[in-house]
């Protein structure tokens, strides 16, 4: 006992040492670098990366070097919340990630105490509406991309009942959830609610079960792995139902795994590398050439956050973490302001983010956007 | 009839590579009572193998499948047997679960860092092509799987049983220090074991990346089947760990289709459970003469 | 050798340098500026871990079994705790039924295991791993599912809140006190001597006539019961739960916790939860490779070392004797000849 005591108490000592001044500003990256969230983080560090590379060469934010310092949260809440406790500790400017709904709602309280903005990534519908004025988007909340595939279900694909197969981790609860609540208001029958594993290999039993349903579409909501293994399985099986999805599975990712079992395809694209905007593409082709990978949607969003904070720190005119969680509400940051930001794009005083957005298929192996759909708010 | 037919050949091509799988992990416990919390591991690494072969030198994906099992005896074979389990061997088999644990752990990460945190396209070794008989849809693929499985399963049994050096290692298996006093080189048998351990899980991983795909943590869900099969089908027997990995594959598809597709993964740990508890050496196993 | 009376002395220098870790000293002309916010949730965090562990130790050290579940004991206590308190409950109440709930599910996991043979316990605790992974993921009505119970309030003690953190670590050291006196109690009566003398040889043990099964059944109720606990005080902690800290990975760790910091010696547990928890602050140099290096650490350590950290330090320390746990002894089964 008395020697762990001493070790502890060493640890205690190293832990309340003062940080060393930087010239540089370090903002600390609160992500998935291991277990369940690896590649979503993983993404997420390399298109941040990416950005603050780019911002430091063109002069840094305020005339400042920015440093992005990685923490993996080891896709653990626990951990999370020591980790952004930690960084909160150094009074960054503010904190990115982390990407995990979960670990998100564990440490929202943690940024809003300290009054320090939370860019983060996950997407369960819930997290902006806990009150909290300094979290923020990087993408869609299921509470806005979940109406537009709502809607797509109705008008387009005309459907009347629809079976939802979704992966059984936060992500795809959270969707599937919130797509059922959509369909009931649209008096759309949800002929079959399927849970998948994350990682699940053989969706033999499942596409059997969808046949079964007999509904005139079916949702998917999966990541993108078990997004190509589920179409190959359909596509085995004939399952000749029109398959709809929202971001993931028209991705250029799941076309590449899937080979032609993605064709015909359809469904909502929020930001994605494929999207036709050429912005878009180029940062596309700038990931693939410095990391040798094509990007999901993680990608983009670590890469935008950083753009995020450099137009919010200038709109603010300082580094200083309670006026730039302030700049960024109400903020409309323009691509011919900010090209990094990649689409122009509102965060409203919740931290929701708004922007336009995509209906598409894929054709031949490619995605095909065939509509774009216009900002919520003017 | 055709569904249950549908799931019923899915099962059996995902069990037979549970059972790749699980027959390692049986050999080795036979022969040195290592259980090893890094098969799933083990089975995820020899695509990397292959898939540095072919991005990274260029080579064609024959070769890089050669490289890939040779590769693994080295690594997985060799190097496991002389870097982590000989050193250990001494101290029973705690420490080395806990080390195999800490393995699992620096072969995941390890490809993460080095190769790539994204699932990896994998080619197959067999033409995609589907065939429909009486309503039920048989890939090519699931034929070969089943076909090299059984194939490499048999070529084990034959090895075993009728060769010089099998029945060697079956007697090393039963019991080493009568084996040793009849002249059996105890130490190579066990070496022998790792090797063909090692060439399973390169078979294995072969065959399951291409539906897989590629991916670090592939192991975590690999490894507990192969667990769970090895340990329905009896701990102590080559056979039991083929039956207990084909039993594996379609216990969970028919779960997951007539029980729950939330709770799928629990019907096989229930099987677990109840054949501990009613038949605790297994479907297959003999009961043990030894404490374990 | 280190007398009786400095080991006391020691142990209480400790514990006051623990109760004053997050306090400025500086004011008292001692430059030691207290630990923040950050330094004192994960301190907190370590004494909780090290509660769990010292359940794993006293099922694996002592007893001899093993146990690969002990996060799903973790996340029993996390949820009963975190429902409890949710639903109105006083956090002391929760706090028991954590602990009974545990140790509750623990007899009913160990008794048919342990009746069929001793280490076919590590299997089924392996399924129930699982299983309750399980539950606590699809159950959403009861558990939130993978979604998972937020705004956990932290307890109230005689109407002061312990909201603050340094409040609430001081809570969690007191209850890890008493937690840590009891279980040295528990290994120094005859009942804890049963165990040992159980690890070292069961058959003699039996023929002296120590009731085996029962003795080795409550040893791994009683181990469960610590992960309750410990759950109990991690929910609060975080005031977020989902199913993730309690599935069958963490469990694994569990166990490399105990072995690495020294299984069957009292202070394993600690220094093994402190290795486990701190050990990413130490190496975060490393950035991503942080788990590669622990890897490596843990397969050399195992390879040189296999007693863990204590075990290395008593090697050290040739002077000091200590009728702890027989160094030789093999964990788990009996090595092959």
């Amino acid at each position: 006992m008395k020697r762990a005591t001493l070790l502890g108490l060493a640890f205690a000592l190293g832990l309340a040492m003062p940080v060393m001044a930087q010239d540089t500003i370090k903002i600390p990256n609160i992500i998935e670098l291991s277990g369940g969230g690896a590649t979503v983080g993983n993404n997420w560090k390399n298109g941040s990366q990416l950005a603050a590379e780019e911002i430091n060469a063109a002069g840094g934010i305020l005339g400042k070097k920015i440093r992005l310092e990685f923490v993996d949260t080891a896709s653990d809440p626990g951990k999370a919340r020591a980790a952004v406790q930690r960084a909160l500790d150094e009074e960054p400017i503010a904190i990115f990630g982390p990407i995990y709904s979960g670990s998100v709602s564990a440490t929202l309280k943690l940024t809003a105490d300290a009054e320090t903005a939370q860019i983060m990534g996950g997407e369960a519908a819930n997290l902006t509406a806990q009150g909290s004025k300094y979290l923020f988007r990087t993408s869609f909340g299921q509470n806005v991309s979940m109406p537009k595939i709502a809607n797509y279900l109705r008008d387009e694909v005309k459907a009347k009942s629809v079976a939802v197969v979704y992966v059984n981790n936060d992500f795809g609860k959270g969707g599937r959830d919130a797509i059922i609540k959509e369909l009931k208001e649209r008096n759309i029958a949800v002929a079959a609610d399927l849970s998948t594993e994350a990682g699940q290999a053989d969706f033999a039993a499942d596409v059997i079960k969808l046949k079964g349903a007999n509904a005139d579409a079916i949702f998917v909501y999966l990541n993108e792995e078990e997004s190509a293994r589920f179409l190959r399985e359909a596509k085995k099986q004939g399952l000749n139902r029109p398959l709809i999805g929202e971001t993931t599975l028209l991705g250029q990712k799941v076309i590449d795994l899937a080979g032609d079992a993605a064709d015909g395809v359809k469904g909502h694209v929020g930001l994605t590398v494929d999207a036709p905007i050429p912005a878009i593409q180029e940062f596309g082709r700038k990931f693939q050439a410095r990391y040798n990978y094509k990007p999901d949607h993680n990608g983009v969003k670590g890469y935008i956050a950083v753009y995020m904070l450099k137009a919010a720190a200038e709109k603010a005119g300082k580094l200083q973490p309670k006026a730039i969680a302030a700049a960024l509400h109400g903020l409309t940051i323009t691509p011919d302001k900010t090209p990094g930001i990649l689409i122009e794009a509102t965060w409203d005083d919740t931290g929701e983010i708004d922007r336009i957005s995509f209906l598409g298929e894929v054709k031949d192996g490619k995605q095909v956007i065939t509509q774009i759909l216009p900002k919520l708010k003017k | 009839m055709a569904d249950f037919l549908q799931l019923l050949i899915s099962g059996l091509a995902t069990g037979a590579i549970y059972a790749l799988a699980a027959i390692g992990f049986t050999l080795l416990w036979q022969t040195s009572q290592t259980i090893n919390f890094a098969q799933g591991e083990f089975v995820m690494l020899p695509a990397f193998f292959a898939l540095v072969a072919m991005t990274w030198l260029g080579l064609p994906f024959a070769v890089a499948v050669v490289i890939a099992i040779v590769c693994s005896m080295l690594v997985l074979g060799l190097m496991f047997k002389v870097v982590v389990v000989q050193p250990l061997i001494k101290q029973g088999v705690l420490p080395l679960v806990i080390s195999t644990i800490a393995l699992s752990v620096l072969l995941k990460e390890g490809v993460k860092d080095v190769y790539s945190a994204e699932a990896q396209p994998f080619p197959t070794l067999f033409p995609d092509v589907t065939l429909s008989v009486a309503g039920v849809a048989v890939s090519l693929a699931q034929v070969g799987v089943l076909v090299v499985a059984f194939g490499t399963i048999v070529a084990l049994q034959w090895f075993l049983g009728a060769t010089r050096i099998g029945r060697q290692m079956q007697a090393t298996a039963q019991n080493p220090t009568v084996a040793r006093i009849l002249g059996v080189p105890v130490e190579r048998m066990i070496l022998y074991t790792f090797l063909i351990n090692a060439v399973l899980a390169a078979m294995a991983s072969i065959l399951i990346s291409p539906i897989y795909l590629a991916k670090f943590s592939n192991g975590e869900s690999l490894g507990l089947a192969a667990f769970v099969a090895a340990i329905v089908g009896g701990f102590n027997q080559v056979r039991g760990a083929i039956v207990g990995g084909l039993l594996i594959g379609v216990v969970d598809n028919l779960a997951a289709a007539y029980v729950s597709t939330s709770y799928r993964q629990a019907v096989p740990l229930i099987l677990l459970v109840a054949i501990i508890l009613f038949r605790p050496q297994g479907l297959l196993g003999r009961r043990e003469e030894r404490a374990v | 050798m280190i007398s009786p009376r400095l080991a006391w002395l020691l142990v209480a220098l400790g514990a006051l340098m623990l109760v004053l870790a997050p306090i400025d000293l500086t004011g008292i002309g001692i430059p030691y500026p207290g630990l923040k916010r950050y330094g004192t949730y994960i301190m907190t965090l370590w004494l909780v871990t090290a509660i769990a562990a010292m359940g794993v130790n006293l099922i694996v050290g002592y007893a001899g079994l093993e146990t690969l579940a002990q996060a799903a004991f973790v996340g029993i206590g996390a949820y009963v705790t975190a429902l409890m308190v949710k639903a109105g409950w006083p956090f002391g109440l929760a706090f028991l039924a954590s602990g009974v709930a545990a140790f509750a599910v623990g007899i009913m996991l160990g008794f048919p295991a342990l009746r069929v043979r001793k280490h076919y316990l590590a299997f089924v605790t392996l399924a129930f791993s699982v299983l309750a992974w399980l539950v606590f993921r699809n159950e959403q009505w009861l558990t939130g599912g993978v979604m998972g119970i937020g705004d956990i309030s932290r307890p109230t003690l005689f109407g002061h809140t312990l909201r603050r953190h340094v409040d609430f670590y001081w809570f969690v050291l007191a209850i890890t006190a008493v937690l840590t006196f009891a279980l040295w109690w528990i290994i120094r009566s005859p009942w804890g001597r049963a165990f040992t003398a159980l690890r070292e040889n069961p058959i003699r043990a039996e023929s002296l006539g120590v009731d085996v099964r029962l003795y080795t059944l409550l040893a791994f109720a009683i181990g469960s019961a610590y992960g309750g606990l410990a759950g109990s005080l991690y929910a609060p902690l975080v005031e977020f739960i989902d199913p993730n800290p309690f599935a069958l990975g963490p469990s694994l760790l569990f166990m490399l916790m105990v072995v690495v910091g020294g299984a069957g010696r009292f202070a394993g547990p600690f220094v093994g939860a402190a290795v486990a928890v701190l050990l990413p602050e130490w190496l975060r140099f490393a950035e991503g490779f942080y788990l590669l290096i622990y890897a490596v650490l843990v397969m050399t350590m195992m390879a040189f070392c296999p007693t863990g950290i204590m075990g290395l330090a008593e090697r050290l320390l040739p002077a000091r004797r200590r009728p702890t746990a027989a160094a030789t002894a093999p964990l788990l089964g009996e090595a092959k000849p």
